[in-house]
């Protein structure tokens, strides 16, 4: 039997979520509800809601194996998520794969850096260029005018990606003889390659020294200027962080315990508790 | 101009090759007319052919796809079999041997990539040693069905029958007079027409240069290197895993077809026992002996193997053995991490020395 209501008064729902101002008018750009995922007994990631503004720099943070990288790993659908809805751009990605998502609009980073060691820098890009400069494999073997036009511009478009970060010389350099910061940069250029509209940065700045992160920061700022996307980073170093971050997700035992600006999150007693206070003794 | 320095590299290399094999046709065909080469050397350069053709076609699956395959020569069979059909069925309505082979090799070539489409669906989903042993299993399964098939031609058309449990001869298939019986189960191909010809082995060279040289220089190629690099990083910028394995896995099952079908119409005997596991390892021996990826390498470890036994007789109890150490140290590549590094320091430089050379 269908129960009948009445209807009621209506009234505000509390929400937790923060986006940049500039960014209120639009759909964001993601959506996490009561995102979830169990590895046999292990809760890994339990009820993580996130809402990323179009053109904003999140941040997640928290101490190992709190479950970021397998945030990531859930939005890019490397694991199907066991509960929870995920929206990009409004739309619902349930069902898709991990290169669906990519065609969707989300690109990442690893933690551990996975290139295509035996492909050179330019090639690393190229392949993140796959879908953008498109011909079949039958114009390819035929080598037909579109080949060498496409491949005349995607050519041009892999070294002015590379020259974001300065790395056009690098181009013909095997991606597996780079040195680490540099591997680390061609995956984001890599990435960004594919042209999305979300940007998930696993650890970028690990294993760079200060004066490589302080240049990592301008240029994750220049990116997000220029391309105009979202960008969602985890990392370690505060100091990037919270120099950059508009909003700051902290993440604890799979759970979300503190969200906020970065001077929100510092003043944060749970957070110092967690993971920042923890960090300065260490 | 040095940002154009690696790919115009690369480029110059397969010119190479093509420039290489076409130069050894060319004093390979004088030294014959010259009549230098004796009868045994000229019975041996159609199957050089084929086989070069094989090792170039296993090559896009083992080294630039990065799957182990161990049936490559159940591709073989496939095509060496329907090639023969279509040419001997063929022999009237076509008098030019010529185009006649060239049907056949498509025949071929068209029947293995269907075949390596409809294994390629249950075996791409596999990896590693897994898709290693399952493709084994194909090559012998391949090898068995085609030793149950009874295939005849008359006026009529062609008659098949699907000889499983072993009770029907070559008579059940009724043929009217004049009609001739093309493949006699497990006795193979017998009374077959030899027309394949060593300038057909040389364009099919060639043509498969082109095909596995051109597509590793695309988009596509790249895409295949990709996923064998890394394949979740792959993924992750879109690339669409199963088409690109099917593509590379196709086209490589599609060469060996073709290179089947030429073998095939240069024997008049040919039974299907030829294309067992013993011929996929072979292959499989030339394409790592060549260097994983690199097509110049397979060319020429694949003449310098068929030819070595051949030309020392004695050396041929050796085979056995070098197979062995070959399949170990394969395992022990593909397994170790230490290995691994060892070769792609060797890589490189193996790269630069064909380039110079
Ligand atoms: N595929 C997996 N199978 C089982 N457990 C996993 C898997 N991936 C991650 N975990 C576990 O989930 C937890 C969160 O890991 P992770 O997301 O990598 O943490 P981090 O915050 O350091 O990036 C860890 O306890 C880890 O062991
Ligand atoms: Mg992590």
């Amino acid at each position: 039997m269908a129960k009948k209501f009445e209807k009621g008064k209506m009234v505000p729902v509390p929400s937790t979520a923060i986006i940049p101002e500039r960014d209120i008018d639009k759909t964001p750009i993601l959506e996490c509800r009561h995102l979830g995922i169990d590895f046999g007994g292990l809760r890994a990631v339990d009820d993580f809601n996130l809402i990323i503004g179009r053109t904003e720099i999140a941040g997640l943070i928290g101490p190992n194996g709190a479950g970021k990288t397998t945030v990531f790993n859930l939005l890019t659908k490397v694991y199907q998520p066991t509960r929870g809805t995920i929206l990009l751009d409004g739309f619902d990605t349930a069902g898709k794969s991990t290169e669906q998502i990519n065609q969707m609009g989300i690109a990442r980073t690893f933690q551990n850096i996975r290139l295509f060691n035996n492909l050179t820098v330019e090639e690393n890009v190229k392949v993140g260029l796959h879908n953008q400069e498109p011909y079949s494999a039958l114009t390819g073997v035929l080598r037909l005018p579109k080949y060498w036009r496409q491949e005349k511009a995607s050519h041009e478009r892999a070294l002015e990606l590379l020259s974001i970060f300065n790395m056009q010389d690098l181009a013909n350099t095997p991606a597996g003889s780079l040195p680490y910061g540099a591997q680390r940069r061609l995956e984001i250029v890599r990435a960004l390659a594919t042209n999305p509209s979300l940007l998930l940065l696993d650890e970028p700045a690990a294993g760079m020294n200060p004066s490589e992160t302080a240049e990592l920061m301008e240029n994750i700022v220049k990116i997000r200027d220029t391309f105009q996307i979202a960008i969602m980073l985890i990392e370690h170093d505060m100091r990037l962080v919270m120099g950059i971050c508009e909003g700051i997700c902290v993440l604890n035992f799979g759970r979300v315990i503190a969200k906020g600006t970065a001077e929100e999150i510092q003043a944060n007693p749970t957070v110092i508790e967690a993971y920042l206070g923890k960090k300065k003794e260490g | 101009m040095k940002n154009l320095s690696s790919s115009s590299k690369k480029a110059r290399a397969d010119y190479f090759t093509y420039a290489g094999v076409t130069i050894a046709f060319i004093v390979i065909t004088l030294l014959r007319n010259a009549g230098s080469l004796n009868r045994s050397q000229q019975g041996l350069l159609v199957p050089i052919c084929c086989y070069i053709v094989m090792a170039v076609s296993l090559n896009l699956t083992v080294g630039i796809l990065g799957e182990l395959s161990l049936g490559h020569a159940g591709f073989m069979s496939v095509g060496a079999f329907s090639g023969i059909t279509a040419a001997m069925s063929l022999a009237n309505i076509i008098p030019s041997t010529a185009l006649r082979l060239a049907i056949a090799m498509v025949v071929g070539a068209v029947c293995a990539a269907i075949v390596g489409f409809l294994v390629g669906i249950p075996v791409l989903r596999l990896r590693g040693d897994y898709l290693a042993i399952v493709t084994l299993a194909f090559g012998e399964i391949l090898k068995e069905l085609i030793t149950c098939l009874i295939v005849g031609y008359d006026s009529n058309g062609l008659h098949v029958i699907f000889n499983v449990n072993g009770s029907k001869t070559a008579s059940d298939l009724n043929l009217l007079e004049g009609g001739r019986i093309i493949i006699k189960g497990a006795q193979g191909a017998t009374g077959t027409q030899t027309i394949a010809s060593f300038t057909a082995g040389f364009i099919l060279i060639m043509i498969t240069l082109l095909i596995v040289q051109n597509l590793v220089r695309s988009r596509t190629g790249r895409a295949i290197m990709a996923i064998r690099d890394n394949r979740i990083a792959a993924e992750s910028v879109g690339i669409n895993i199963t088409k690109y394995k099917m593509i590379a896995f196709v086209t490589s099952a599609a060469l060996a077809g073709a290179a089947g079908a030429l073998f095939g119409l240069n024997y008049s005997n040919l039974t299907a026992a030829k294309f067992d596991f013993n011929t996929s390892i072979l292959v499989l021996v030339f394409v790592v002996l060549g260097g994983l990826g690199n097509i110049w390498g397979s060319i020429i470890a694949t003449v310098v193997l068929y030819i070595l036994p051949e030309a020392l007789r004695g050396f041929a109890t050796y085979r056995m053995l070098i197979y062995a150490i070959v399949l170990i140290l394969v395992m022990l590549t593909t397994n170790s991490p230490q290995m691994k590094l060892l070769l792609q320091k060797l890589l490189p430089k193996r790269k630069e020395e064909e380039i110079n050379g």
